[in-house]
């Protein structure tokens, strides 16, 4: 008996649609069986997930809350995971939008909103795009790894923040708490009726996705990322600048996390500081990758993963730790990368 | 009687001798075409359950023993989805790093701030530990210390001076060559990946073990990833690994002497973050100018007749 491995052109929709279920669905097993290990039931847990994100209107809400950032980062990373630039830098890019959106708002408290918060939201994408540059350039001009230089940033804008909110940016007002002063009232953007939701924000995230995936289904631009992401070399020949592909994905997609820390800065924390992002940047990429790199799906997967993380504050409740948040996102990834053997190849048995 | 600068120089080695032990791990594995970027991940399973184990047990060298071989599990599965299943090695790696980090957190959580309780074992090294500067910094440690040196050479006469290093290494190079003489590239490949994750593996046990000994979550804070770009800037040479590891292990030593000067602490910080970039630029410089060192079916999954 002989397994036969073929590669197959062009998978269906609904192969890669039960391909995607599957790999939830077996990470989802894989966590069941931890959650026994803490004498948790599994079916609880996951109720209590599902209700705590999805069963009220106030979990709901909340849920919409986490999926704005995860939505916003993960819709630019679409553009430059498409043409096979690995940024996994999302999340120093959105510390980064949200440090300089803060520093706006703390050097001009007295402007009216609606002149700081577009100077707000243009600072976050100036600056979450220069995070985003560095490692494009570095990668166009001397072919260092975009995946590594792009990480380092994330820790060093990490500690850029660390710096900021325990020295200079330290409100003198906080009770000695590592955080900036509250930010004035022209500087907070408004939120929807008695929730967090600060749908500017959401606004932003949908167009975003909305806006990208015509960029990339219907331009010359789109079409030269998707030409460099397949195959670099053809694209090269053909006259596609590597190096300005290289510079606009990474410019666009770390501009537009910028943007998802200008939201929380300005949407749900009202001052700058430490962790205003349980990993939004990290979880993004997996929502990018489940999404098939599609920023329309971004929208429902970012709210999927919104709920999760919604849900995981829950189940802490029950005495699981949040790392199993972690450990299920890492699962997704891998069942999801590891199931697409199965949209690429055929197996047929043969005796 | 001990200078200020033996003791800069046994911090160091102290310091550097986790980058070592990971950057040996994945250099064995990179040589073979297989990027794992999931060394994050592996690494901080080492560490908790090296950690785990030896507070557990009583027995600094039992964990010392199961630490690799979990990792080299995690290191197992990178190999099934880059190799097998011939998948996206940076989104696999990106994916082995969150679940490394996911159950250390899990493991980890009733460890976290408790002292080890088992013994910690130092030995100097008789006679050369007498050699002045020299003797005190490399010759005054622990026996994994010592371990990681032996490795070095290890590494290098295996990569370098056996049929098994150049079947490996022309696995890196030119797959479909070595698939005709009838090598099986997956078998070579799982080899490293997994032998390569026990290393990291080790380097995590040093940490928790004898370098900080404690457990904290997330401790290894990047070290991984930093041991991904030392790996580029040693050329792929066990021998260059040295001078990387301890270069970085040096930065480390660095960042607490320089914070009485008044520099803030966070920024400091931040210095082997900086490093590694600057590190890269000089690897992809020199890449440039001699054309040698990276395999270059590094991060390409191999299926014949591709």
């Amino acid at each position: 008996m002989k397994i036969l491995v073929e590669r197959r052109e062009n998978p269906s929709k609904i192969t890669t649609l039960l391909s995607s279920v599957l790999s939830i669905g077996l990470a989802l097993f894989v966590v069941a069986i931890i959650f026994l290990f803490y004498r948790v039931s599994p079916f609880e847990a996951f109720r209590r997930i599902m209700l705590s994100a999805f069963g009220s209107w106030y979990g709901f809400s909340e849920t919409v809350v986490k999926a704005i950032p995860l939505m916003i980062c993960a819709s630019g990373l679409t553009l430059a995971f498409r043409a096979r630039l690995w940024n996994i830098g999302a999340e120093g890019q959105l510390l980064i939008g949200a440090i300089s959106a803060s520093w706006v708002a703390l050097t001009f408290p007295d402007s009216p909103s609606f002149l700081l918060l577009p100077l707000m939201f243009g600072f976050s994408f100036l600056f979450g795009s220069i995070w985003g540059l560095i490692p494009g350039l570095l990668r166009a001009k001397f072919g260092t790894q975009i995946a590594i230089t792009s990480l380092m940033l994330n820790y060093i804008a990490t500690k850029i923040l660390e710096y900021l909110v325990y020295g200079p940016w330290k409100g003198p007002s906080e009770w000695g708490f590592p955080q900036t002063s509250k930010f004035s009232i022209s500087a907070q953007l408004p939120r929807f009726a008695s929730t967090r939701i600060h749908y500017p924000t959401l606004f932003f995230g949908v167009i975003f996705s909305l806006f990208l995936h015509i960029i990339v289904s219907r331009s010359v631009f789109g079409f030269e990322v998707r030409a460099t992401g397949e195959n670099p070399q053809a694209a090269r020949y053909a006259g596609i600048s590597f190096f300005k592909i290289a510079l606009a994905t990474m410019l666009i997609s770390g501009g537009i996390a910028g943007v998802a820390g200008f939201g929380e800065v300005a949407g749900i924390q009202l001052r700058l500081r430490m962790g205003i992002s349980p990993g939004y940047g990290y979880t993004a990429i997996i929502v990018a990758w489940l999404s098939r790199l599609n920023s329309i799906l971004v929208i429902p997967v970012s709210l999927l993963f919104g709920g999760l993380l919604v849900g995981g504050d829950a189940i802490q409740l029950m005495g699981l730790p949040f790392a199993a948040f972690d450990l299920f996102n890492g699962l997704i990834l891998l069942f999801v990368v590891g199931g697409d053997f199965l949209l690429q190849y055929s197996m047929k048995v043969e005796y | 009687m001990i200078s200020a600068l033996e003791v800069f120089l046994q911090a160091t080695v102290a310091a550097g001798t986790t980058y070592l032990l990971a950057t040996l791990g994945e250099i064995l594995t990179e040589r073979s075409g297989v990027q794992n970027l999931g060394v994050e991940g592996v690494m901080i399973i080492g560490a908790v359950t090296g950690f785990a184990v030896a507070q557990t047990s009583g027995n600094v060298w039992l964990g010392v023993l199961i630490a690799p071989l979990i990792s080299g599990i995690l290191g197992g599965a990178h190999a099934i989805i880059c190799v097998t299943l011939k998948q996206n090695q940076i989104v696999s790696g990106l994916a082995i790093t969150m679940i490394g980090i996911g159950i250390s957190g899990l493991l980890g959580k009733p460890y976290v701030g408790l002292p080890l309780s088992a013994k910690l074992l130092r030995y100097s090294i008789p006679f050369l530990s007498n050699i002045p500067i020299l003797g005190p910094s490399l010759f005054n440690h622990d026996p994994l210390t010592y371990l990681s040196f032996i490795l070095v050479v290890v590494l290098w006469y295996f990569l370098f001076r056996t049929r098994a290093g150049i079947i490996v290494r022309s696995v890196g190079e030119n797959p479909s060559a070595v698939d005709a003489l009838g090598i099986s590239v997956d078998r070579t490949r799982y080899f490293c990946t997994v032998l390569g994750g026990l290393l990291i593996g080790l380097a995590g046990a040093y940490l928790s073990l004898f370098y900080t000994p404690a457990w904290a979550e997330g401790m290894t804070g990047g070290k991984g990833w930093i041991v991904v770009g030392l790996t580029i800037f040693s050329m792929w040479s066990p021998k260059r690994a040295l001078v990387g590891a301890y270069l970085f292990g040096g930065i480390e030593v660095l960042q607490y002497r320089l914070q009485p000067f008044g520099i803030s602490p966070s920024l400091l910080a931040s210095l082997p973050y900086i490093a590694t970039i600057v590190a890269l630029l000089f690897g992809a410089s020199e890449r440039v100018r001699k054309r040698i060192g990276a395999p270059s079916a590094l991060g390409r999954p191999y299926t014949r007749g591709d």
